[in-house]
């Protein structure tokens, strides 16, 4: 079993940084015009709807919120460990000409990312798409780079980093396991 | 999660976990299909070849679109411009497909088992789009997917199924993936199409649809095959129409709000009145929309395993 090695945030810490975040979205977009958030499944679109709600509170505006399952564009297909099952894509709103803040909880290899942007881009159009994650771990295997990071954390291809949200039934904390010994 | 089978041969071999596991997979691929580019990358560089040795144009094009919409490279072959008419057998000429690197194959044949058959000696994976009949997985697939969506659960549910049971493999399958699913299945037709001890298969025997279709909640007609006509197995179309057909009087005995289905191509005026056929309880279309996400779950699911 993997086994916890360290606690590097708890639900303040995260709080802080989603509020950080929302307010450097909002500075570098001008405000909400054309903004729009999109979580990547599963931990990205529960922090998608924090920095939502985080927006909402700091300029009065609802700005266009929507889901994106990667599965079918990843490039990995059955050989990835984790088997989830299958997510909803849910954009209900056209992405043509939008500002796309696409929203992940950990930056790791960028494959998801790569296979996001992808998505994204079948949907429609975006004039831009910008990457908001709550944690950046290293080890890019993919010229990707996050434009916000609520905080970079160095760690080894050996630990896996875990954010657990209350959403989940987690306990608002981000996590690194140590994989050895196999999970 | 991958299906846990090379193949889907039958609704037999699944389990209740592996057809929910389908329909919630269908249900997140069912957008895809309503976007402006209906594709996803998902199955880029596979191979699939139709190989249908009976006449279909839903099932086939269903599978068709669902292979694309993955990105699949999809060959459709019918026997009437294949070498089968050169007398070439099932086994070889599926050899053949596979020496050309297929991922999967799907088959229609009118001899029941004929999808195993060749599921046995291919390294591809089979995907039995009807056989004989046997079963025709993919369509109690997307039946159930049509009922779970409009009614919201399975458990507990009286659904009818009317026609000739005795030759259906859609009336099979309906009734085994059904039953997996708590749902209690009655059948209903003249004595002569529906077969001896199909009872042993958990459903209620009904030969009036005046019974059959008391307080049910989903309503499946089959297709009377014209072909039979004149087999001795019922006296005429006129009067099986009059004695089976769905009219509207027939649908108001069933539970209100309950939904019409049928597995197409439809007789006008035999089994189903145009009235109800497209009246406001029809999912008949709905069935046709949800079964190319169906398709392109199996689809998926089975090339998941296979890397």
């Amino acid at each position: 079993m993997p086994r916890v090695k360290a606690r590097i945030m708890n639900k303040e810490a995260i709080d802080r940084a989603l509020v950080r975040i929302a307010h450097e979205i909002l500075e570098r977009n001008n405000g909400t015009d054309g903004l729009a958030l999109v979580g990547i499944r599963t931990g990205g679109v529960h922090l998608a709807r924090r920095l939502a709600a985080n927006i909402n509170r700091i300029e009065g505006v609802d700005v266009p919120l929507g889901a994106l399952d990667v599965t079918m564009y990843r490039d990995d297909l059955a050989s990835r460990g984790k088997k989830m099952p299958l997510g909803k894509t849910d954009v209900t709103f056209s992405v043509k000409d939008m500002k796309v803040v696409l929203v992940d909880d950990v930056l790791y290899t960028g494959r998801t990312i790569r296979a996001a942007l992808d998505s994204i881009m079948d949907l429609g159009r975006p004039q831009q798409i910008q990457l908001a994650v709550l944690l950046d771990r290293g080890h890019k295997e993919l010229p990707i780079t996050a434009d916000y990071v609520g905080k970079n954390v160095p760690t080894s291809r050996k630990e896996a980093v875990k954010v657990l949200l209350t959403e989940e039934g987690g306990s608002d904390e981000v996590v690194i396991m140590d994989l050895e010994g196999g999970e | 999660m991958p299906l846990k089978q090379k193949d889907l041969l039958g609704i037999e071999g699944l389990d209740r976990s592996d057809i929910e596991h389908i329909i919630a997979t269908a249900d997140s691929l069912k957008e895809v299909s309503t976007r402006d580019i209906k594709k996803v990358p998902a199955l880029r560089g596979k191979t699939i070849v139709n190989l249908f040795y009976e006449p279909s144009t839903r099932t086939r094009t269903s599978f068709e679109l669902a292979g694309k919409r993955l990105s699949a490279d999809v060959i459709n072959m019918s026997v009437s411009t294949s070498s089968v008419v050169k007398g070439e057998t099932l086994l070889d000429t599926v050899m053949n497909i596979e020496a050309m690197n297929s991922d999967i194959i799907i088959i229609r044949h009118s001899m029941s088992g004929a999808p195993s058959l060749i599921a046995k000696e291919l390294k591809s994976s089979v995907i039995n789009a009807g056989d004989g009949a046997h079963e025709h997985p993919t369509q109690a697939l997307l039946d159930l997917y049509t009922i779970k969506e409009r009614l919201g659960r399975t458990d507990g549910l009286k659904v009818a199924i009317v026609g000739d049971i005795a030759h259906s493999r859609v009336a099979r399958s309906n009734i085994l993936c059904l039953n997996k699913m708590g749902v209690e299945v009655r059948v209903c037709g003249p004595a002569t199409l529906i077969p001896a001890g199909i009872e042993e298969m958990g459903v209620e025997v009904y030969y009036r649809p005046e019974e059959a279709l008391k307080d049910v909640d989903a309503i499946m007609m089959l297709r009377i095959q014209m072909e039979r006509q004149g087999s001795g197995l019922f006296p005429g179309v006129r009067e099986y129409s009059r004695l089976f057909g769905l009219n509207e009087a027939r649908v108001r005995l069933a539970k209100e709000g309950a939904i019409i289905m049928h597995p197409g191509p439809i007789n006008r005026g035999v089994e189903i009145s145009p009235a109800v056929a497209d009246g406001p309880y029809s999912v008949i279309l709905d069935q046709v929309t949800n079964g190319v996400a169906v398709r392109m779950a199996v689809l998926y699911l089975l090339s998941e395993g296979r890397a």
